[in-house]
């Protein structure tokens, strides 16, 4: 293993003079970790320490028609059977802590169960095997439903309903639509002007964060009748939310400590473990351990969820993409977690870091009778990348380009506009596409070799936000009703026009200022220079010598008229030129003339102004029917729509 | 029957903090009466580190030894609200969080020198060992540790700062999808290099050379270990696991080591880094969480590389042996496609 830095790239926007920062100290907690004296939650003991396990469904789908417990409670070691009425809130949604979505996951099952491994009962003992011994013992009758496995055959009118507090199988979007729309431009026109359509589909199978530290926690009394938990969460506040809301007390009682964890790779969010933990020692008074053994870390821990994903691409015969259609499926389980967000996560990543004027996709939330699945290391942008770059070289093979070229021609440059309809900044594919050609020997065209994600972004068409087609296709119930397609505009619903350089919203992607002056740090010591500082959307001066500039042609004429390929000059050597950095001092031009106006001048951490962005078309604000029953007293959020 | 060699491409960006934001992160920083800071955190280290960058990014910001800086996460009686250490967000929120209580801290340890010293705060400097002097003046000067003790004993001043770092929530656009999701995206490139058997399927990566752009790499064996633990996450994932092989069927879903793939530490393959640095501006000294983004581009890549050996589109993963030999048995055969890139 090896790595080089490369310092000469993007040099004229960095200082590298620190003590510090860049500097390879060694980790503050290594020496613990490789002598196993660094304390992870399962390293506290305690005197008289209980053990949990859990009775599970066995079933896809099922009614529990009654419950025995009775030999199990009489079985030695049994301290305590806890089920869903001991539960003061049992129905949670992880993402309440932030007001999105609705309460639909109970901590312990009450008249169904959705999927295999779903807890029943919550047995305390005083070992884990006597726990186990119990939960073999506990008879549980249920009357199998049928179940839905599929996230498509869930969309059909004849699917089982997975989860009753979204009885059409998917996600509720802004009480409106059963998916997240993205629209931009008019994907149906252009696709009708195209030289070539590129359709693929690409499917990612569920996997499991697999740390080497099962999930997990310990509750124990504290002395003012609090609890002291040790945690493997990834998320200390958000499990205290949970467990005060699921419990009904007030967060003062509870302590959590954690912060040292084995690997989590987002397996650890879901703070399950606290609440019932917590929950049996304030049943009990004494400590109890709840922690997964490795079958139910790979089974009943939510894992990566699988998505479906189809691409439609039109792609003119220069490799040009000029509209790109997404159709995508996250495949949550029996309950939303966090695929919601990841839903609208992945949303604001398409078309993937490309500028395309026209792109549409409707993305699905969809509930299935399986595990639910929870966050993963690239959640909601891991099986986009694999379709859309499994897609980029078929599109290339379509128009016979070499894959990399291909990319730098279409690649997102700085003052592009993207789909979600802010403009991209602090770019850097096309470096980075370049140095790893350069390094192995893929050659390059001198177009593609000289390409900069610092030029020729923002030229005609691909510095504003398009005229886009809207339509109110997928709202709520429809699909089950009438069995639409899920492809965008792919059914009779009314169609509108929103005009060039629409927003409907100015929300800032930079930090709050900070709170008082003194705690604002001195932009030189933070390693900015350059034209860092200089405002994200002016434009560097047209440089007519500047290689690598694309060739952007207008919208209107882009019909008839082909930008020349990107492949044609010999290729140069494998190092290529940067531009110097005497030319980003130059005067700033100024910006062509769009629609939306632009953000002030930005500085490094310092917010700038709001975009000043049209409001013209007032968007209709819906009511989000959060459901709070014994609400958390640590709501951690702003409402989210 | 032969070994097809394969060379696939990908390349993604990635973004970084909390989509649509509203995830705020608070520090709190300290000073021991002898000059030693505390930063106290609600984030949570799971092996990436942010103890250590953390404590990277209090002591360059106080102007202090790194050695007289410690990190302590993760308690809820001590440490202030933190959203978690999930969606890249560890990094840029908390590092900035850091860095404005650092900076609030370090104002109060000047002010501090400045009065013992008998100058004004603006033109003192810190030197990085442990002093405080005058611009320009370097026998003017007082320890961080004298000064420290001053505060505490002969002042009364605390020196301690405060920090939060919040991107404002975004709201999400019913109808076109309009956001503002996060600030800053990291970047990467990747070519996998591989061999496709055409008589068992078996796909084995040979070679990896990647090109990731991480704003800034706050601290480079970190940022190494995440690539490289990441690349190796990408393979596996690409070729080997899943929690149901026939999915959607539920069916053999492993549950052990035994039957859930994945490759060993003696499958680690050559992997050349390139590491590009485009700082971000409102990133804790430019950097970008490199750890999330790093798996991606392996997978696309070595379904590109697969298919580059044997002609074989492999668009459901894991990429199995039993998927590849379908694949070439339903073309008549491997169908290689030659060298991408000569």
């Amino acid at each position: 293993m090896n790595a080089e830095y490369r310092k000469d790239l993007f040099a004229d926007e960095r200082s590298d003079d620190f003590d510090i920062i860049g500097k390879p100290v060694i980790r503050q907690d290594i020496l613990g970790h490789v002598t196993g004296r660094s304390k992870f939650y399962d390293d506290h003991a305690f005197d008289g320490l209980l053990h949990m396990r859990c009775v599970r469904s066995p079933h896809h789908h099922a009614r529990i028609r009654s419950v025995d417990s009775s030999t199990a409670e009489r079985q030695d070691g049994v301290v305590r059977v806890l089920g869903a009425r001991d539960v003061p809130v049992n129905t949670n949604t992880l993402l309440s802590l932030i007001n999105f979505g609705r309460d639909d996951e109970p901590l312990l099952a009450t008249d169904k169960v959705s999927y295999v491994g779903q807890p029943v009962l919550a047995i305390v003992a005083t070992s884990v095997r006597a726990a186990q011994e119990a939960v073999d013992a506990v008879n549980v009758d249920y009357e199998e439903l049928p179940h839905v496995l599929d996230v498509e055959e869930a969309l059909k009118p004849e699917a089982p309903i997975v989860n009753d507090e979204y009885p059409n199988n998917t996600f509720d979007y802004f009480d409106t639509y059963d998916h997240q729309k993205l629209r931009f431009g008019d994907v149906e026109t252009a696709f009708s002007r195209a030289d070539h359509i590129v359709e693929g589909e690409y499917q990612m199978s569920p996997i499991e964060q697999a740390p080497i530290e099962t999930c997990g926690a310990i509750a124990a009394p504290e002395t003012n009748d609090r609890i002291t938990v040790h945690t493997s969460t990834q998320a200390l506040f958000f499990s205290v939310g949970v467990t005060a809301k699921q419990l009904d007390i007030s967060s003062a009682r509870l302590h959590f400590i954690g912060g040292t964890v084995g690997g989590g790779f987002g397996g650890k969010v879901d703070s399950h473990h606290e609440p019932l933990a917590a929950l049996a020692c304030l049943a009990t008074g004494r400590p109890v351990k709840y922690m997964w053994d490795r079958a139910e870390e790979m089974q009943v821990g939510g894992p990566r969820g699988g998505e479906r994903w189809r691409i439609k691409d039109g792609v003119m015969r220069d490799g040009r993409i000029i509209a790109r259609a997404f159709t995508g499926f996250f495949d949550a389980g029996a309950y939303t977690r966090l695929s919601s967000y990841a839903v609208q996560k992945s949303t604001g990543h398409l078309p993937g870091p490309y500028s395309i004027p026209n792109v549409a996709s409707n993305v699905y939330c969809v509930f299935t009778n399986r595990t639910p699945s929870t966050a993963m290391r690239g959640f909601g942008i891991t099986a986009a990348d694999f379709a859309i770059e499994r897609h980029m070289d078929k599109v290339a093979r379509a128009v016979g380009m070499d894959p990399i070229e291909l990319r730098i021609l279409n690649a997102y440059r700085d003052g592009d506009m993207k789909a979600h309809r802010r403009e991209a900044k602090n770019c850097a594919l096309i470096e980075s596409c370049q140095a790893v050609a350069q390094k192995t020997g893929w050659s390059l065209s001198s177009d593609a070799v000289r390409a900069s994600s610092k030029t020729g972004g923002g030229e005609g068409a691909l510095g504003v936000i398009p005229a886009t087609v809207t339509d109110d296709e997928g709202r709520i119930g429809e699909r089950r009703r009438s069995g639409l397609a899920p492809e965008p505009f792919s059914g009779q619903g009314s169609r509108g026009l929103l005009p060039e350089g629409h927003s409907s919203n100015n929300s800032s992607a930079f930090g709050n200022a900070p709170q008082r002056k003194d705690m604002e740090a001195e932009v030189e010591r933070l390693g900015f220079k350059g034209a860092t500082g200089v405002p994200a959307t002016l434009q560097e001066p047209a440089d007519e010598t500047t290689s690598g500039a694309r060739s952007i042609v207008p919208r209107e004429t882009a019909q008839t008229t082909h930008p020349a390929g990107a492949r044609g000059g010999p290729s140069l050597p494998a190092a290529y030129t940067q531009r110097p950095a005497s030319t980003i001092n130059q005067p700033i031009a100024q910006p062509p003339a769009r629609a939306p106006s632009t953000p002030a001048a930005q500085q490094p951490v310092t917010p700038p102004a709001a975009d000043e962005t049209e409001s013209e078309t007032a968007t209709t604000h819906f009511q989000r029917g959060v459901r709070r029953p014994g609400v958390s007293r640590f709501i951690s959020g702003s409402r989210r729509r | 029957m032969a070994i097809h060699h394969g060379r696939g491409f990908a390349c993604i960006n990635y973004p970084i903090g909390m989509n649509l934001g509203g995830d705020p992160s608070q520090a709190l920083v300290h000073s021991t009466p002898d000059g030693k800071f505390k930063v106290t955190l609600s984030s949570i280290d799971l092996g990436q580190g942010i103890k250590s960058v953390g404590r990277q990014l209090a002591a360059e910001t106080l102007g202090v030894p790194v050695e007289d800086v410690f990190v302590d996460t993760a308690d809820s009686d001590t440490g202030p609200h933190d959203m978690g250490s999930f969606a890249s967000r560890g990094t840029h929120r908390m590092g900035n969080a850091i860095i404005r209580a650092a900076t609030e801290a370090r104002a109060q340890l000047l002010e501090a020198a400045a009065e013992e010293l008998e100058v004004d705060a603006s033109d003192l400097v810190t030197d990085g060992r442990g002093n405080i002097h005058v611009r320009g003046a370097p026998s003017r000067s007082i320890s961080v540790e004298t000064t420290a003790t001053a505060a505490q004993f002969n002042q009364g001043r605390t020196l301690a700062g405060r920090g939060i770092f919040l991107v404002p929530l975004s709201e999400v656009d019913s109808d076109t999808g309009e956001m503002t999701p996060v600030s800053s995206f990291a970047h990467a490139a990747l070519i996998i290099d591989l061999t496709v058997d055409d008589e068992t399927g078996e796909v084995e990566v040979q070679n990896i050379n990647s090109a990731y752009e991480v704003g800034r790499a706050l601290n480079p064996r970190l940022v190494e270990q995440q690539l490289i633990g990441g690349a190796w996450m990408g393979v596996s994932h690409a070729l080997y696991e899943t929690t149901e092989p026939y999915y959607p069927d539920r069916s053999h879903g492993p549950i052990d080591f035994n039957h859930y793939l994945q490759p060993g530490p003696g499958d680690t393959v050559p992997h050349h880094i390139s590491v590009l640095e485009r700082p971000a501006p409102d990133a804790p000294f430019g950097g970008k969480g490199p750890g999330e983004m790093c798996a991606n581009p392996v997978l696309p890549a070595i379904a590109n590389a697969v298919f580059n050996a044997v002609g074989v589109e492999c668009d459901s993963l894991p990429i199995t042996p039993e998927k590849v030999l379908r694949g070439i048995r339903a073309n008549g055969g491997a169908r290689p496609q030659g060298r991408p890139g000569a």
